[in-house]
């Protein structure tokens, strides 16, 4: 029996106490996700019915299984809002990602080049403000962008523009919100795959004749897509579900699905609903998710 | 031998990114000390909003609920991160393997509204009263992976060879682990615990589904605080929390550099 | 030697049947007959305050098998890299063909190299990595393909086109290397420590394989090593660095009996140094006053001797050893060295004995001796009183 086996039968004990952890605070959750968008709102504490009661006995909960209903599903797919809300989340996401990754790209790759002794370095610069609190960032954004902020003083004194440009409320500032919150996540996994990258392979490539572009293009970009995959569904991902950065810094007049949701559940104290719209940005997740959770897989456990 | 060269383009994009990323954070921290309430104006150097903070009592509740509840999360899922970690790179294959990896690194990527709403539903379902120990229980969740995968990229890395000469001399696997491996991934333990603690110190969304009535966090104070515009008092304590995390990151930093070379493989990663 | 060998082949024709790869092979040039294809004039490069390359000035003829032999650190791989076009030298200039390429960017030079990690990229197979260099040249496609086959034979690794590098072995992955650099059949090959990474035999096979390649194609190799063995089996000539600069270009032979100083002496193979002054000066010979050997007759070296404090180097295989000393025949024998001492190890390696005598003054000569015959019953052993003789044509005299 080779040492790895040896080891590997103890340590699979270590894997019982955060599975049990993430089976009732992960998966058992969004069973109840799912229960809660099949039933329907009620002002009630608590605000929905069918309750499971479980000692109200066998045909109570039979009767109470009849009492639910796809309604909440039907109303996601025919009322415009909601379907809008999707398209504009998605579309949302996609478009930040693409910023990401062409921001995110060229200063990972000059963090990559850097001399061994300052890569440290680099990588604490990138990594302290994603430590700071992202909502912090967020709000030292608005402080810039609002009517009489930093930008706009700026702006006005150096007469390129004869009054106060707005800023908030916009999508434009959304994208800057998101962009600026997500950067490290893009960078972070295309670093990552660069830097072990040998350079001797670009030197290889230029010896053969290869410009600078085309050592790129057909040696550097190639050897980075796994960075560039995980990055992009790093980002993409949760982008998709966001809350905080539209709500803060976006428009009112079109929501994305993670505000939709935030609305319906604190504000319209539906949670059927909320839970519904819950389920189906799940379903629209999924294919993503599966991605990077192969991604990951292969990535961490590549040694 | 490396000869790695940093063009111009490299460097022109390494200042930019940078500078964007400090930018809004160094401007902040500045405007917290204007005495002005305006930021249209610049009043002089005044810790003003500082004191205002210390004498705003819901706020201080809530930087306490935050402190306490980040602690306890951070240590509990560092405790169950590690474990996962451990079972993840030691573990060979295992039924169910894919299913707990997965679940593990889902909250990496899954929308935090997601997470709280089905955690919110749970908790109603069974009853519990909600406060600090559903806000707590529910930050483990969310920071047990990125624990997890600090601590797993330490294990990787490690040289095998000092685990089997640990049970050459006579350890069995569990020792070989406490005594050898334990004390070489204590940096990457405590790297994951910073970042746990942090993470749970931001966090808004799940915060705001779990809570219960006077229970509220700090993100959730200066959330609501924000919504109804530009408070000067919020930089201070924006700036406040900044330096704390910093501590936190010079502290981890110091810890993970004393430490660090020891027992790194031979092999190139 | 290689030398030795190639005075043969000179006038050979191509083999009927083999894929004509070039015009036939040229025969061996004489270094100075021929125009330097490759010129380095005065080259220095500096990283910070560290002179990796100081001021070093080089010939290199069309078609010779040039390497550049040093230890570790001594400048020779920065050299080879401002040859390929990877660093700029801060002085001097690079000139091929009579053109200075020191400022061309790598793309731009018809000049190729092997890596010493060979650099195959990863993502490719075996055929699209050859042929990588082929298309950035903007060949047509079918030249390509013909191109690429050519190498494929060239290096024998037909059959293994489609795979990836790390469905590869060590060897494989070198040929690939090999194929790759060639297929632009650059004007000169630049091999950086090509056979590091390959055990003994292979690096031993690899090494004649090359040389023969070397010779079919006729191209100009310039091979980077700090294994001297490896440089004196393939090189024409041999370039030894330390410390950024370039102490001695010469021939195998010439490098080995005949050093420029002490440190040559002693990182080419291995040999004897007694140190001592220079005490007469007769015609054509020198006697040096040594502190462990007595005196030694020197043959009057080509370059005179200027100091006084020098050291006298004997190969181990020129050192003889007898039971009584060569048989005396009156004037010839007054001026052999004879040293006195007892054998104290014997190294049996097969194909020639080592033997460490040590010397009444405590010092230890080396001498090493064919072993010409299978059972030999006159072997030395340990602990015999011996004497170690050798002619003044046989030693050297080297300033330190």
């Amino acid at each position: 029996m080779s040492a790895r086996r040896i080891f590997a039968r103890p340590a699979r004990f270590a894997a019982i106490a955060p599975y049990v952890w993430m089976v009732l605070f992960f998966l058992v959750p969004f069973a109840f996700v799912l229960k809660i968008s099949l039933s329907q709102t009620a002002i009630a504490q608590p605000p929905y019915t069918p309750v499971f009661d479980v000692t109200a006995g066998w045909a109570a909960i039979k009767q109470a299984f009849g009492a639910l209903s796809i309604d909440n599903f039907r109303l996601l797919v025919s009322d415009d809002l909601y379907v809008l809300s999707y398209l504009r989340s998605l579309v949302v996401a996609l478009v930040s990602t693409s910023i990401l990754l062409l921001i995110g790209y060229p200063i990972a790759y000059g963090m990559a080049r850097l001399p061994k002794r300052w890569q440290p370095i680099a990588m604490m610069l990138v990594i302290v403000p994603f430590w700071t609190s992202f909502l912090i960032r967020i709000y030292a954004w608005i402080n810039i962008l609002q009517h009489d902020g930093l930008l706009n003083q700026i702006l006005l004194a150096l007469h390129l523009v004869s009054q106060p440009v707005v800023w908030l409320s916009t999508d434009s500032a959304m994208y800057l919100g998101i962009v600026y919150s997500y950067l490290p996540f893009m960078m972070l996994p295309l670093y990552a795959t660069l830097v072990k990258m040998e350079p001797s392979l670009e030197e290889a490539a230029a010896d053969l004749g290869a410009s600078p572009l085309h050592v790129f293009w057909l040696v550097t970009f190639p050897l980075s897509l796994p960075g560039v995959g995980a990055g992009v569904l790093l980002c993409f991902i949760p982008i998709v579900g966001e809350f905080v950065i539209p709500d803060l810094l976006a428009g009112s007049n079109s929501l994305m699905i993670g505000q939709t949701l935030w609305l319906e559940f604190f504000t319209n104290k539906d949670w059927p609903v909320a839970s519904a719209t819950a389920i189906v940005l799940l379903v629209l997740l999924i294919a993503p998710l599966l991605l990077y959770d192969r991604l990951q897989r292969r990535q961490l456990e590549q040694r | 031998m490396a000869h790695a060269k940093v063009t111009r383009f490299n460097a022109a994009s390494l200042a930019l990114g940078f500078a964007f990323l400090y930018l809004p954070i160094v401007i902040l921290v500045i405007y917290s000390f204007n005495a002005s309430r305006l930021v249209t104006v610049w009043g002089g150097w005044s810790l003003v909003w500082y004191r205002e903070f210390f004498n705003d009592s819901a706020m201080i509740e809530a930087a306490w609920m935050s402190l306490r509840v980040g602690a306890a999360s951070a240590t509990i899922a560092t405790l169950l991160g590690t474990l996962a970690a451990v079972a993840l790179s030691r573990g060979e294959g295992f039924k169910g393997r894919t299913l707990f990896s997965g679940m593990l690194y889902a909250p990496l990527v899954m929308p935090e509204v997601i997470t709280g709403l089905s955690l919110l539903l749970l908790f109603v379902a069974t009853n519990a009263e909600r406060g600090f120990w559903t806000v707590t229980i529910a930050h483990t969740t969310l920071t047990m992976c990125f624990a997890a995968v600090v601590v797993q990229s330490r294990l990787g890395s490690l040289d095998r060879s000092l685990e089997e000469a640990a049970m050459d001399l006579g350890c069995d696997p569990v020792r070989a682990f406490l005594m050898v491996t334990l004390p070489l991934i204590i940096p990457a333990i405590v790297a994951g615990w910073m970042l746990a603690f942090t993470l749970s110190l931001d966090d808004l969304v799940i915060a705001s589904f779990t809570t219960g009535p006077g229970s509220a966090t700090l993100p959730i104070r200066i959330y609501s605080e924000v919504r109804l515009g530009v408070k000067p008092e919020i930089n201070a304590i924006c700036t406040m929390v900044i330096g704390l995390i910093a501590v936190v990151i010079v502290v981890a930093s110091l810890v993970s550099k004393l430490t660090s070379a020891q027992g790194e493989s031979a092999a190139p990663l | 030697m290689a030398e030795d060998v190639s005075k043969d082949e000179a006038e050979s024709e191509p083999v009927k049947g083999e894929p004509q790869i070039l015009p036939a092979a040229k025969p061996e040039p004489l270094p100075q007959a021929n125009m330097p294809l490759l010129r380095i004039e005065g080259v220095a490069k500096k990283f910070g305050s560290f002179r990796a390359v100081d001021r070093v000035s080089l010939d290199i003829t069309a078609g010779e098998f040039f390497a550049l032999l040093g230890p570790s650190g001594c400048g020779k791989t920065t050299l080879l890299r401002m040859l390929a076009g990877f660093e700029t030298p801060d002085e001097g200039r690079i000139l091929l063909d009579g053109k200075d390429i020191a400022q061309v960017l790598p793309h731009e030079r018809p000049v190729n190299m092997m890596f010493q990690n060979y650099a195959l990229f990863p993502h490719l197979n075996v055929r699209d990595n050859i042929a990588f260099g082929l298309r950035r040249a903007g060949m047509a496609k079918n030249e390509i393909n013909t191109r690429v086959a050519e190498m494929v034979a060239l290096v024998k690794l037909d059959g293994l086109e489609k795979r990836k590098p790390d469905q590869l072995s060590g060897g494989q992955r070198q040929r690939v290397a090999l194929a790759r650099s060639l297929a632009r059949r650059p004007q000169v090959l630049l091999l950086d420590e090509p056979l590091a990474a390959l055990d003994k035999k292979l690096r031993e096979s690899t090494q004649l394989e090359l040389m023969e390649l070397q010779r079919r194609l006729g191209m100009t190799f310039i091979i980077v090593t700090h294994d001297q063995e490896e440089a004196m089996t393939v090189a024409s000539r041999i370039g030894v660095m330390d410390a950024g600069r370039l102490d001695q270009v010469a021939t195998p032979r010439e490098l080995y009996e005949a050093p420029l100083s002490r440190w040559i002496a002693e990182f080419i193979g291995e040999v004897n140094l007694f140190d001592g002054q220079v005490e007469t000066r007769e015609h054509n010979r020198i006697v040096v006053s040594t502190r462990d050997a007595g005196a030694i007759t020197v043959a009057e070296p080509r370059n005179p001797v200027t100091k006084a404090t020098v050291s006298v180097a004997i190969r181990p295989e020129k050192v003889k050893l007898s039971r009584r000393g060569p048989i005396s025949d009156g004037m010839a024998s007054r001026s052999i060295n004879r040293l006195e001492g007892v054998i104290t190890d014997v190294s049996y390696l097969g194909g020639l004995t080592v033997y460490k005598v040590r010397l009444d003054s405590g010092a230890v000569v080396r001498s090493s001796m064919a072993n010409t015959a299978r059972i030999d019953i006159d072997a030395y052993s340990l602990s015999q009183r011996v004497v170690a003789w050798f002619t003044p044509d046989d030693c050297l005299v080297l300033e330190q």
